[in-house]
């Protein structure tokens, strides 16, 4: 590593930090601890001299929104295992007592319950931001890849999750998604039974989801997420205007457009977290159901494998999937397609061909495409919360071409040559407060 | 701190958007809540045996309001004569019930309490579920969620849509549940109405026999039962309102501060 001109991204292992970063040696406690750990260089290097654009907009909150929602899971996860317990006889039971005999009880059940939703709406616009302003592109594909896959435990985690109640639509919910595996050709039967762990959802796959749930994928999804951090901390953050702010240095070697993280993004962020549990509170407390959006009615009916609820639908963050799956008729197709659809994103940064990363900069047929894509997503999701009937079919189908349309055209309609770019300036557009 | 107020116009701005913003969706979640049950309701067209009395049965509303601590109390006493001979709140204690619903012991146990009971069992029927399996062809099913799982509509009309048929076993049919295994348990108070249907679809009742009740006093007496039910679907949403208006105070206030710290270190950023 060239030594030389000293930045506060690459460092030789064990060379001095930069004056500036740790201007006065601590005494007392803290001199103390900083010769046994690193603290004070941890906060210089990932938080006071880690360098942020100063563009960030309001999509730029999402990120540190899905950190505290992870964290709150994780919290009030912690909580409901010391009352919940898993089995066929007692988990549904156990759901009732944590909402009615546990010291705020429904209060920690409510927010966990919103909290899985809230987790899917701040990652679903975490990721559009990424859309929006190409932050997949170069050299970020890693940093996206690790979050596609964090997003893709975050699923899995939800599926389990929405299963421990063992309410009605927790059975049937399960009995659809797990049969998805079952068209996997040769294998699928037994691969479904194995996950099962019985002829048919029982106590011996609620059991093994109450485990995957509190302990494995938490445990992943920790992992992944820090490595999403690290990766992130290689790159920097993009910004709205997809420009690179460190290939504007100043003369002290810091980026011109680039500020420290902390203290400034810290409390822009804090404004956001206020913001964010107001809405949030909102839900939990005055509507914590959402007129079934966020808790079905058919899951306040214990689990019973005689009575199918009138039409089985996913929670919602998992309908346009679901919407994909129905539109076709062929199940095995359907399930294929389902999945080459959450699949899809991972190949986003070598499907797009435009030399510019935001939108801003973009011609109109990739804006129009995102746009398409924005609404097709939704309509999606709208349209897997519906019987699988009629006009909705129908509409399914043309809202799956458009969703397929977005990422499998990239390659053509992404090109400078068909859709020309805009000069790109070269410095952030920022516009002081 | 010190916040010169004069240079930043747009930040204040935006500040009272966001508050706007946030106190009416506030206001807007309270009022679907609370009092969504205002609109429609099966009073609304029917007068007194009109012919269309029924028709728009499928709009009709609960209109049940679980803050009417008296109406919970009537819908209780409705509950422990009418349908605790069959079904349970096996999730219920009655001392849970008498606290929230302001029912001093002496009177719960006096008025409510099955002989033999303590204050701190759960609310069980007697009826065994086998004989009553036998009986009905199906055991009677728990109610402690059923107004979380089918909604407090869906039971209003429920009880206000038996009509008698000969066809079924039990006499009584239902518009709301067709084929409903439950006998008209209620009609000796609303009496026994009849079904005019027009295609397929229902296009009045015909009062054949009257009840103790008036119309109006029946829908009244419904009307606390769904109430009730809706309680006991779910025992602390009265607290869980009360306690939300305080948080979301707290965090606009928390917000307000938050915004004011971060324009005083965006001074910085040019």
């Amino acid at each position: 590593m060239a030594a030389k001109t000293p930045s506060p991204e690459v460092r030789a292992p064990g060379a001095p930090l930069p004056d500036t970063v740790n201007p006065l040696p601590r005494k007392g406690f803290m001199g103390w601890l900083n010769k046994r750990m690193p603290v004070d260089e941890f906060i210089a290097n990932q938080l006071t001299g880690y360098y942020a654009p100063k563009n960030f907009n309001i999509w730029y909150f999402f990120g540190s929104l899905a950190l505290l929602v992870l964290v709150m899971q994780l919290l009030t996860g912690i909580f409901l295992t010391m009352f919940y317990k898993p089995g066929e006889l007692t988990s549904f039971d156990s759901v009732e007592f944590i909402m009615r005999e546990v010291n705020s009880g429904w209060l920690i059940r409510y927010l966990h319950s919103t909290g899985a939703s809230a987790f899917f709406i701040v990652v679903y616009l975490h990721m559009f931001r990424a859309l929006l302003y190409g932050s997949y592109k170069a050299p970020r594909e890693l940093l996206w890849i690790l979050g596609m896959v964090v997003y893709l435990a975050l699923m899995a985690e939800a599926f389990m999750g929405y299963v421990l109640p063992w309410g009605n639509m927790s059975f049937w919910g399960a009995q659809v998604i797990v049969n998805l595996f079952g068209t996997i050709p040769a294998i699928g039967p037994p691969l479904v039974e194995w996950i099962r762990g019985d002829y048919g959802i029982a106590d011996a796959t609620l059991n093994r989801f109450f485990s995957l749930h509190v302990v494995a994928i938490p445990l992943a999804l920790l992992l992944l997420v820090m490595l999403h951090l690290v990766a992130l901390r290689r790159t920097g953050s993009n910004n709205p205007d997809g420009i690179e702010i460190k290939e504007k240095l100043g003369a002290d070697g810091k980026p011109l457009d680039g500020i420290p993280f902390h203290p400034y993004y810290t409390v822009k962020d804090v404004v956001g977290v206020g913001v964010f549990l107001m809405l949030f509170s909102i839900i939990v407390f005055f509507v914590p159901t959402l007129g079934g959006l966020f808790l079905e009615g058919p899951n306040f009916e214990p689990a019973n494998p005689m009575s199918t609820p009138e039409h089985i639908a996913p929670v919602w963050y998992f309908t346009p999937f679901y919407a994909i799956l129905r539109a076709v008729p062929d199940q095995r197709t359907g399930a294929l397609l389902m999945g080459i659809a959450v699949l899809s994103f991972l190949l986003l940064p070598w499907l797009d061909r435009s030399p510019v990363k935001s939108m801003r900069y973009r011609g109109p047929i990739s804006r129009i495409m995102l746009a398409l894509f924005a609404v097709s997503f939704v309509a999606l999701g709208y349209l897997g919360l519906q019987p699988a009937e009629g006009l909705y079919v129908i509409l399914a189908r043309i809202f799956s071409v458009i969703y397929f349309a977005y990422f499998w055209l990239m390659p053509i309609y992404s090109r400078p040559s068909v859709d020309p770019v805009k000069a790109v300036p070269e410095r952030v557009v920022f516009n002081a407060h | 701190m010190r916040i010169n107020r004069s240079r930043v116009p747009k930040g204040r701005f935006l500040l009272a958007v966001i508050i706007e913003c946030v106190l009416a969706t506030g206001a807007a979640a309270v009022f679907s809540t609370v009092h969504a049950e205002e609109a429609g309701g099966a009073g609304g067209k029917e007068e007194g045996g009109k012919a269309a009395w029924g028709a728009d049965w499928k709009s009709w509303r609960a209109k049940t309001d679980v803050a009417d601590t008296a109406s919970l109390q009537r819908g209780a006493r409705n509950f422990a004569n009418y349908c605790l001979g069959c079904h349970s709140l096996k999730y219920e204690r009655w001392s849970r019930l008498g606290k929230d619903l302001d029912i001093p012991e002496d009177i719960l146990a006096k008025n409510l309490l099955p002989p033999g009971d303590k204050p701190a069992n759960y609310i069980l029927t007697s009826m065994p579920a086998a004989d009553a399996e036998t009986w009905f062809g199906k055991t009677p099913p728990d109610l402690s969620l059923m107004a979380r799982a089918r909604g407090k509509d869906y039971l209003f009309r429920l009880f206000m849509t038996y009509y008698s048929d000969p066809t079924r076993p039990t006499g009584a049919n239902n518009l709301q549940l067709p084929a409903i295994a439950m006998p008209a348990v209620l009609s000796e108070l609303e009496g026994v109405k009849r079904a005019v249907f027009k295609d397929g679809e229902l296009d009045h009742f015909e009062q054949v026999a009257p009840g103790r009740l008036t119309r109006a006093e029946y829908e009244g007496f419904v009307r606390d039962t769904v109430n009730f039910l809706d309680y006991v679907g779910e025992p602390t949403q009265a607290a869980r309102r009360s306690l939300g208006v305080w948080v979301v105070l707290f965090l606009l206030v928390f917000t307000w501060l938050a915004w004011l710290m971060k324009r005083e270190f965006w001074k910085d950023v040019h």
